[in-house]
């Protein structure tokens, strides 16, 4: 053969790799271009209404008032009483899931339920729950606030498109949310544990309840703010089900709104200073769950370097 | 520690050991029913979705215009095209840009600043809601044409997925093993060599299941589309005007006081979470273990 072999592709600049950078500027560029565009398109709404848009109890496009006090505490609201029903199913599930109370083939049917849980769409939730959790709110809801209408909570009258009704949804829809979470860490903690508790005669629940939560209680906590901010974000099932009223109640029975499912409502139809002012509230919703999420976030971080030391 | 040691000594062994274990057995039957428990929702959504859906599932369905207010017939074939449109939109703006960016901070650079940045924006876009990215397209498309159109869909869909296809495709390169790169660089292959001809076919399976999960969730979305896309009685002509989508028209016809409407809803449900699931499915065969 005559002459050197020619290495002369390895010489040329590596066209892909300049491909590859360009793709990562612009992801990066993505998410400034979006928070940007928010941004400038609610610039008109912060500087006209200011700090009184958080604190204004009034939303009426007509009279171009804007506040969004009752809709942050109906996004609060809901989000927190969601995560109080869901809490403890979903502790109950992930304790089935990671103890071996039944076979294994059992507990692989109901991973595959709650798996299942997370895949439906949350429009279909909503379909559901307009006709099957309405119905039963507002029956139980009527017996409620017959005998215990002296609590501020059941007082009024009760509504099937309510506060109640929009949480009991949402807490099905965070449920395979917390139980992924808190499963992964009841299984992160050391079975040495386990069999040290055992070895002291302790029964199997005082072995969760003493050893096995508290070691993994920092995961849970994780998992419940995750599922928080994830129940603060919802849009369509509580859009359907909450009853989009923008006045300010103590009933859990009357309907309520919150910050997601007032912008699904109105964006379609508005126009001018109304949609500067919902761009506006599409800010304080993703600095809320932002906040949310970065302190589950790093809970769980602390968690995985807490439990890593146990080994 | 130290109610065992009173146990011992008080000579009531046998009363507290039997509460003990009574209180061992009521939990444990706690459990298992809360857990059970929510088998029953899902189980009602499931044959509802089915007995309300199945009645009217008929080949017309997917071939027919949804009948104006409060007729009855036709299907919802235009809010099917318009959902497939609306997700092939999206994968084309975002699996390119996902994959790449993926590919970079993996093969490329993977200690940098760079690498860290592409990170944690992928993580914060996975956490902000679904109806954000309805909300930014409103602002940088629907605002700037002047109208709602697949396309602004079709952009709210692909920042919702981007996070998604990024992570999945790192994880999928992570999964290629050290050894197959260094034994294609010892054979004197160039770095875009190793990744074209090494990495990527390893991470092909990978990556596809990553891409499936991404349609899985863009189909059942609506809070991107809603008002980005909006909706439309007729089948789509081009990408520059309104759409309808599967999700809209199940949001749009659950309140009208219309039966046949509701049927077509429930119908829609149906059509929907039989997408989303075998999607889903999907993604889980292609990564099978015999391809690893």
């Amino acid at each position: 053969m005559a002459g050197p072999v020619t290495c002369e592709y390895r010489r040329r600049p590596d066209l892909f790799r300049a491909t590859c950078f360009l793709a990562s500027v612009l992801t990066i560029l993505l998410l400034v271009f979006i928070f940007g565009e928010i941004l400038t398109k609610a610039w008109p709404a912060i500087h006209r209404f200011g700090f009184g848009f958080i604190t204004g109890v009034q939303w009426s496009p007509n009279r171009e008032v804007f506040g969004v006090l009752p809709v942050l505490i109906g996004t609060a609201a809901s989000s927190l009483l969601a995560l109080l029903i869901a809490l403890p199913l979903g502790m109950a599930i992930a304790l089935f899931l990671s103890e071996d109370f039944l076979p294994e083939s059992v507990r692989q049917i109901i991973r595959f339920v709650v798996e299942l849980l997370a895949a439906i769409p949350s429009v279909v939730y909503g379909l559901w729950g307009i006709f099957v959790v309405i119905p039963i709110v507002q029956q139980f809801g009527t017996v409620l606030s017959e005998h215990f209408g002296f609590l501020p909570i059941f007082a009024g009258p009760a509504y099937g498109n309510s506060l109640l009704t929009a949480s009991l949804v949402l807490a099905l829809m965070v449920l395979p949310t917390i139980t992924a979470i808190s499963r992964s860490s009841l299984v992160a903690v050391p079975y040495s544990l386990r069999e040290g508790s055992y070895a002291l005669g302790a029964t199997r629940w005082e072995t969760i309840l003493g050893v096995i939560l508290p070691t993994a209680s920092p995961g849970i906590v994780a998992s419940a703010i995750l599922a928080f901010g994830r129940a603060m974000g919802e849009t369509m099932a509580v859009a359907m089900l909450i009853g989009n009223s923008q006045r300010l109640s103590w009933s859990l029975l009357s309907p309520s709104n919150t910050l997601s499912a007032l912008l699904a409502n109105q964006f379609a139809e508005a126009d001018g200073i109304q949609v500067s002012a919902l761009m506006y509230a599409a800010v304080i919703l993703v600095l809320m769950t932002l906040v949310v999420n970065l302190a589950g976030e790093m809970v769980l971080r602390q968690t995985q370097r807490a439990t890593a030391g146990l080994r | 520690m130290k109610s065992y040691q009173q146990n011992f000594f008080s000579g009531s062994v046998r009363k507290t050991s039997f509460l003990r274990l009574f209180r061992n057995r009521f939990l444990s039957g706690l459990c298992i029913a809360l857990s059970l428990l929510t088998l029953v929702p899902l189980f009602s959504i499931v044959i509802l979705v089915i007995r309300n859906g199945l009645p009217l599932l008929n080949l017309n369905l997917f071939t027919q215009l949804p009948p104006a207010p409060g007729l009855d017939g036709g299907g919802f074939g235009n809010a099917i095209l318009g959902t497939l449109v609306m997700v092939g939109i999206s994968l084309l703006l975002s699996v390119p840009l996902g994959v790449l960016s993926a590919i970079y901070i993996n093969e490329y650079a993977p200690v940098s600043a760079m690498a860290s940045a592409v990170r944690f924006v992928a993580k914060l876009l996975t956490g902000i809601p679904s109806i954000i990215c309805g909300v930014f397209a409103f602002a940088a498309v629907v605002m700037t044409s002047h109208h709602f159109s697949a396309i602004a869909g079709g952009v709210a869909l692909a920042i919702l997925i981007l996070p998604i296809i990024l992570l999945t495709t790192e994880q999928a390169l992570l999964g290629v093993s050290a050894a197959h790169r260094e034994a294609s660089f010892g054979v004197g292959a160039t770095p875009f060599q190793t990744i074209w001809r090494i990495v990527l076919p390893d991470a092909m399976p990978a990556i596809m299941t990553g891409i499936m999960l991404a349609v899985s969730r863009a189909a059942g979305e609506t809070a991107p589309v809603l008002f980005t896309a909006l909706f439309s009685q007729n089948w789509i002509r081009s990408v520059l005007e309104p759409t309808a989508s599967l999700s809209v028209l199940i949001y749009n016809f659950a309140s009208l006081p219309y039966a046949y409407h509701i049927k077509l809803a429930w119908s829609a449900s149906l059509v929907l979470v039989t997408l989303v699931t075998l999607t889903n499915i999907l993604a889980q065969v292609i990564f099978s273990p015999k391809h690893r």
